[in-house]
């Protein structure tokens, strides 16, 4: 319990030093862009494969769940809901810390185990600003856009089998769509997407910057990343779904 | 320029340090005066880098003085830690290059982060530098492309491109082949006469070191045990600095860490279940 109270406090106090850390990071915009692409653009395939087969599912699934209600014409009412609030958002950030979450942590690991942040400190350069704090900013910036982009491909294959295969009508599919979200649904979206994105970022840089300079204190920070990530997503995503109701 | 006209730019005096109860330091005087190389010799463990991670101000001493550049490194805060670390210029032993820069960027880096140079000023400063180390070629290579000879030598540009007052080298000889050792000792000497800085070369490459100290130091059992010029320290009649600076095996400088008995090891068979327990086979790592 005391370990637990521990790490949490020192998560919190490198969260504090990060932000500390992102004014001064933010006048070098070259750095945060590379981190965006890194973070973001290497991401893109798995997130648009993955969001394309989410949402082929979920053509499948809730066309066979609503027929037998004899409301399939709620299928985009009910994938744009799912898509937008949910799935979206979760699944994004839970592919997120698998790709790019493990690659940052086993990045600055290593530049931990090869004394690189070292030498940057004897430099008079701070490795927070220079290297955690572009990289907490690439993936804060990169992670919403992922999931719009999730939710863009998602819906696109719920349309796909929903309406081509499972018959559904391509117009009530989206006005209906259309009339149930509003502007809070999607900003519910938005913000998950934020939190999940500094919380999945937070997680790397920090298991990263502490890892043991060993191959085993690398591979142990990499999956300890992976564990909190994915447990911080479903914590704030609770928190967040009941904030919105 | 320097503000502080102390002859000695480093200045340890009774420095103790610990690590767990275990003491590495106790009691070390080492003095180096401007302008000069100073080699810190002694063998494996006896702390040697550890003199430069607390002269660096990485870590710091339990007790005694560190004095760098006229500094007390123990009183100084972050930002004027960062001042002073802006004077100087450290070697790591592998080099540490930023393996997503190339050789040019990785010169640059310190100068970049600290000075708002224009870019055709900065290309000539890093040019320089790197035809100083002999490497003006390899501007656009990666660290992975290099070997360790050339990686030690793009590490000193970057260490060299701030015009440090003070360049500390750990070990700076090690794993390089007859040739790049030749060379990496002819330019720690070259760049010390020429740019009027003052060097502290930590290493236990003896030959190499002694051929270019203008003074050394011989580290062990945390103090340093002898002190004085190559030519001193060779002359010397104390066993364990003959030993090692003839890298003989008898002597008073044991190759062993310390044991228990050996036979009495071989027999207990009491360690085997021990690590057993603890999910490593017996004899290995």
């Amino acid at each position: 319990m005391i370990g637990a109270i521990r790490q949490f406090g020192a998560i919190a106090l490198f969260l504090l030093r990060t932000l500390a850390a992102v004014v001064p990071a933010l006048r070098r915009p070259g750095a945060v862009v590379r981190q965006v692409y890194n973070s973001g653009a290497r991401s893109l395939v798995i997130i648009m494969l993955c969001g394309l087969v989410v949402g082929m599912i979920m053509g499948l699934a809730f066309s066979d769940m609503l027929q037998r209600f004899g409301s399939e014409s709620a299928l985009g009412e009910a994938a744009g809901f799912a898509l937008l609030k949910e799935l979206g958002p979760v699944l994004t950030a839970l592919l997120f810390a698998g790709r790019a979450g493990t690659s940052l942590a086993s990045e600055i690991g290593l530049m931990r185990a090869t004394d690189q942040l070292t030498a940057m400190q004897v430099m008079a350069v701070d490795p927070m600003r220079s290297v955690v704090a572009p990289r907490f900013l690439g993936g804060l910036i990169a992670l919403p856009l992922l999931v719009a982009i999730f939710d863009i491909l998602g819906l696109f294959g719920t349309q796909l089998i929903g309406v081509s295969v499972m018959g559904v009508d391509s117009g009530t599919f989206w006005s209906q769509m259309q009339n149930a979200i509003d502007v809070r649904d999607v900003n519910e979206g938005i913000v998950k997407s934020i939190v999940f994105g500094a919380s999945c970022t937070l997680m790397a840089v920090y298991y990263g910057y502490n890892a043991e300079p060993t191959a085993e204190g690398v591979g142990l920070a990499t999956t300890r990343t992976v564990i909190a990530s994915s447990v911080l997503v479903l914590i704030f995503d609770y928190m967040l779904t009941a904030a919105f109701l | 320029m320097s503000d502080d006209p102390d002859p000695l730019v480093v200045d340890l005096a009774g420095v103790r340090y610990c690590v767990g109860r275990r003491a590495i330091f106790d009691g070390l005087d080492l003095q180096v005066k401007r302008g000069s190389i100073t080699a810190v010799m002694g063998p494996s463990g006896t702390g040697k880098t550890t003199v430069l991670r607390l002269l660096t101000g990485q870590i710091y001493a339990d007790g005694g003085s560190v004095r760098v550049l006229g500094h007390d490194v123990a009183r100084l805060n972050h930002r004027d830690t960062f001042a002073l670390r802006r004077r100087m210029g450290m070697l790591f032993q592998n080099g540490a290059l930023l393996t997503d820069l190339d050789v040019f960027e990785n010169v640059a880096f310190p100068v970049r982060e600290h000075a708002r140079l224009p870019e055709p000023v900065l290309r000539r400063l890093v040019l320089m530098k790197l035809e100083a180390v002999g490497l003006r070629g390899a501007e656009k290579l990666m660290p992975q492309e290099l070997s360790g000879g050339m990686a030690r030598r793009v590490a000193l540009a970057r260490a060299i491109v701030l015009d440090p007052e003070l360049l500390v080298y750990d070990e700076p000889f090690v794993g390089l082949d007859p040739v790049s050792m030749g060379m990496v000792v002819r330019l720690i000497r070259h760049l010390n006469d020429a740019l009027g800085i003052t060097s502290i070369v930590v290493s236990h490459d003896v030959p190499e070191v002694g051929s270019i100290a203008d003074y050394s130091y011989l580290l062990d059992g945390g103090k340093a045990i002898a002190q004085g010029t190559t030519a001193e320290l060779n002359a010397s009649a104390d066993p364990a600095v003959r030993q090692f600076m003839r890298g003989t095996s008898d002597g008073p400088v044991s190759f062993h860490y310390p044991a228990g008995n050996y036979v009495g090891a071989l027999l207990d068979s009491s360690d085997i279940r021990l690590r057993k327990r603890r999910g490593r086979p017996a004899g290995g790592a």
